[in-house]
């Protein structure tokens, strides 16, 4: 019940016309930020982050805002899935599979507000699982040292390419990467420069939020431009297939919502431990759910061909994996996805340290952060039923008008946080690296990833260290210890042998559905 | 072929770090480890991985024509001229510049483009300067 009260307390915090409006703000953007195919959660927050940062907002209202977006973009991500059968956003793709087959058959309505309510049901329960669950991990996590957080850190490394991975060389490359950039700047424990080269701008490292921003949304900006000829020419299909369907009345009936009740409550759980649970998030967690209704429905045969179980499904599980994802966020400081690593990005540029102590220190911005994911919830789901035309239509800005307004908002964000040429000129640079790397089936995550930790874990590593006189066997001194380098190693092998299996699994499964639906 | 040249360039970038990690200077100041180890870790798994991707690259991506090259380098430039003309002329002169090429360059016909880069040069003005008072590139002529 200790919970309860905290919870309580932290509606009194985000209970306040500046965050009522700002999650309103927050929802209503990520929503249009998640149905807009080619902009995901990740690099709407990414995109927004600096904005948040330069107007000068406190820690906990940033949060509200920028967990709206994120929950935002969750529901959003279903619209253009069932309306143009282009997933808004990666979690959304399994949607796509009996959504378009919905909306084809004239239930475009039904199923954009059957997909609203199961969002609604798998966010609202993974929301209560968070401030259920985050404490209790808190109470473990306080047991830990400098050389169990150094375990933890490469046990999040380790699993961040995801038991789907195809190629963890890759993912320990980009990781490398990132940690390497981290490197760049005064040292915090001697006072040194370390790869500055003697130049000013480099003294105090690499700024985050230019990487983030680089990587994530100028990256994307360059993907339209080197398509621009092509692209314009599928956006032109999408629209025309757009306007043969109807929305329709956007509700669900009774019949429809009991029929769906025991694959929503099904997909929210397992969702939930997707978000979890280290290296599988919100993709994963809407394709087992989606996988899962599949088997325990009678032969399945109606999967595929707009069976309104597998719109619900999938919806569910992916929201409920993102509120599952905030879980190793808060209490232990480590994200376990892209979205979730950008929002640590948020907590790090307000100067808040993330952790189990944020817990006991900042009660205020957990607590309040998880009361405005329920305000949100609510909002998103009042939102999305009445006005998802409006979002639909949203989906017809062409990219050509959208793509430089993008770019333009990432540079008058990192404008505003900097102030300096150099830091845009650096901002551009990263966008082509990741340009670049997203060519090379590099993951990105990783290297913000490892910008945003190094320092921390290089810390930890060094503090372990001091406090056993340089014997490296205190890193494995616990069972603790022993016990997340065990999950580090056979989290980071076990793609190897699965990973290719799996990935041809959940591709071979869109492909093959999207065949027998059409 | 694309996956064996990052591997030979990630060795190489690793060497590098790794050569820079040497020069560190030592400050009176230390722990057990000092403040080169962790870069020498970082180094050498860089290089390990290097050295995976390069013995067992994937297959070849798809890398854009000549002209979809062009169309990036282009853009690229619009950018960097954009972020060397904004200190210069100010947000709404450079914005609207910069925003209208990308459009039309991704697209846009010449009016279409002309009006988008006003719009999102205006807009941007509007809503982050005069309702939320961000603090953007002020130019000779104050915006």
């Amino acid at each position: 019940m200790d919970s309860f009260a905290n919870l309580m307390h932290g509606f009194d915090v985000a209970i306040t016309f500046q965050n009522i409006g700002l999650a309103l703000i927050g929802c209503f953007l990520g929503t249009i930020i998640g149905a807009l195919p080619g902009l995901g959660p990740s690099n709407g927050v990414a995109i927004l982050l600096p904005l948040a940062f330069s107007l000068g907002l406190d820690a906990t209202p940033a949060l509200i805002l920028l967990t709206s977006v994120y929950y935002g973009a969750m529901y959003g991500g279903r619209i253009s899935s069932i309306l143009l059968n282009i997933p808004g956003d990666e979690p959304a793709l399994m949607t796509t599979l009996d959504g378009y087959p919905m909306a084809r058959a004239g239930r475009a309505g039904e199923a954009l507000a059957l997909s609203g309510i199961a969002s609604f049901v798998g966010a609202f329960f993974a929301t209560i699982g968070l401030a259920i669950l985050a404490p209790q991990l808190v109470k473990v996590a306080l047991l830990f040292g400098p050389a169990e957080y150094f375990a933890l850190f490469a046990l999040a490394f380790a699993t961040l390419g995801g038991i789907s991975s195809t190629n963890q060389a890759k993912s320990a490359w980009a990781a490398a990467f990132g940690l390497g950039i981290a490197m760049i700047g005064v040292d915090g424990q001697t006072g040194v420069p370390r790869f500055a080269f003697e130049q000013i701008h480099l003294y105090d490292g690499i700024d985050f939020l230019v990487a983030i921003v680089g990587l994530f949304a100028l990256s994307e900006v360059l993907i339209f431009l080197e398509h621009s000829g092509g692209r314009s020419a599928k956006a032109l299909a999408a629209q025309t297939n757009k306007s043969q369907i109807a929305i329709g009345r956007p509700v669900a009936s009774f019949a429809l919502l009991k029929f769906c009740t025991p694959a929503i409550a099904r997909s929210t759980v397992i969702g939930f431990l997707a978000g979890v649970l280290p290296g599988a998030g919100a993709s994963l967690g809407s394709f087992l759910a989606y996988a899962t209704e599949k088997q325990v429905s009678n032969g399945g045969d109606t999967f595929g061909k707009g069976d309104p179980r597998g719109v619900a499904a999938p919806e569910a599980g992916n929201n409920a994996a993102a509120g599952g994802a905030l879980v190793p966020m808060l209490a232990l400081g480590v994200p376990g996805s892209g979205t979730t690593a950008v929002l640590l990005a948020v907590l790090l540029a307000l100067n808040v340290t993330p952790g189990p102590l944020l817990f006991t220190n900042s009660p205020d911005i957990v607590w309040g952060l998880i009361a405005a994911l329920f305000i949100a919830n609510v909002m998103l789901l009042l939102l999305n039923l009445p006005l998802v035309g409006l979002f639909a239509r949203v989906l017809l800005i062409p990219a050509k008008y959208l793509m430089p307004l993008v770019a333009m908002v990432s540079f008058v964000g990192i404008y505003g946080v900097s102030g300096s040429t150099f830091d845009l000129l650096v901002m551009v640079l990263f966008g082509v690296i990741g340009w670049v790397l997203r060519k090379l089936d590099i993951p990105l995550v990783p290297i913000i990833m490892g910008i945003l930790l190094g320092n921390l874990m290089e810390a930890n590593l060094r503090r372990a260290m001091t406090i056993s006189n340089g014997d490296w066997s205190a890193l494995y001194g616990s069972y603790l210890s022993i016990g997340l380098w065990i999950f580090a190693i056979v989290g980071f092998f076990l793609p190897v042998f699965v990973g290719r299996k799996i990935k041809n699994k959940m591709h071979a499964k869109t492909v093959s559905d999207k065949t027998t639906g059409s | 072929m694309s996956d064996r040249i990052l591997g030979v360039c990630g060795i190489l970038l690793a060497l590098f770090f790794i050569w820079a990690a040497t020069i560190i200077k030592l400050s009176f100041i230390s722990d057990p480890i000092g403040p080169k180890t962790f870069p020498f870790i970082i180094g050498g798994l860089f290089g390990l991985s290097s050295l995976a991707i390069f013995l067992r690259p994937d297959a070849r991506p798809s890398w854009p024509s000549m002209t979809g090259l062009a169309e990036l380098a282009g853009g690229l430039a619009v950018m960097v001229a954009y972020v060397y003309l904004l200190p210069a002329i100010g947000f709404v002169i450079s914005t609207a510049f910069a925003s209208a090429v990308l459009s039309w360059r991704l697209g846009a016909n010449l009016s279409g483009a002309a009006a988008a880069g006003i719009a999102t040069a205006g807009g941007i003005y509007t809503v982050f300067h005069l309702i939320l008072g961000l603090t953007l590139a002020t130019g000779p002529w104050g915006f």
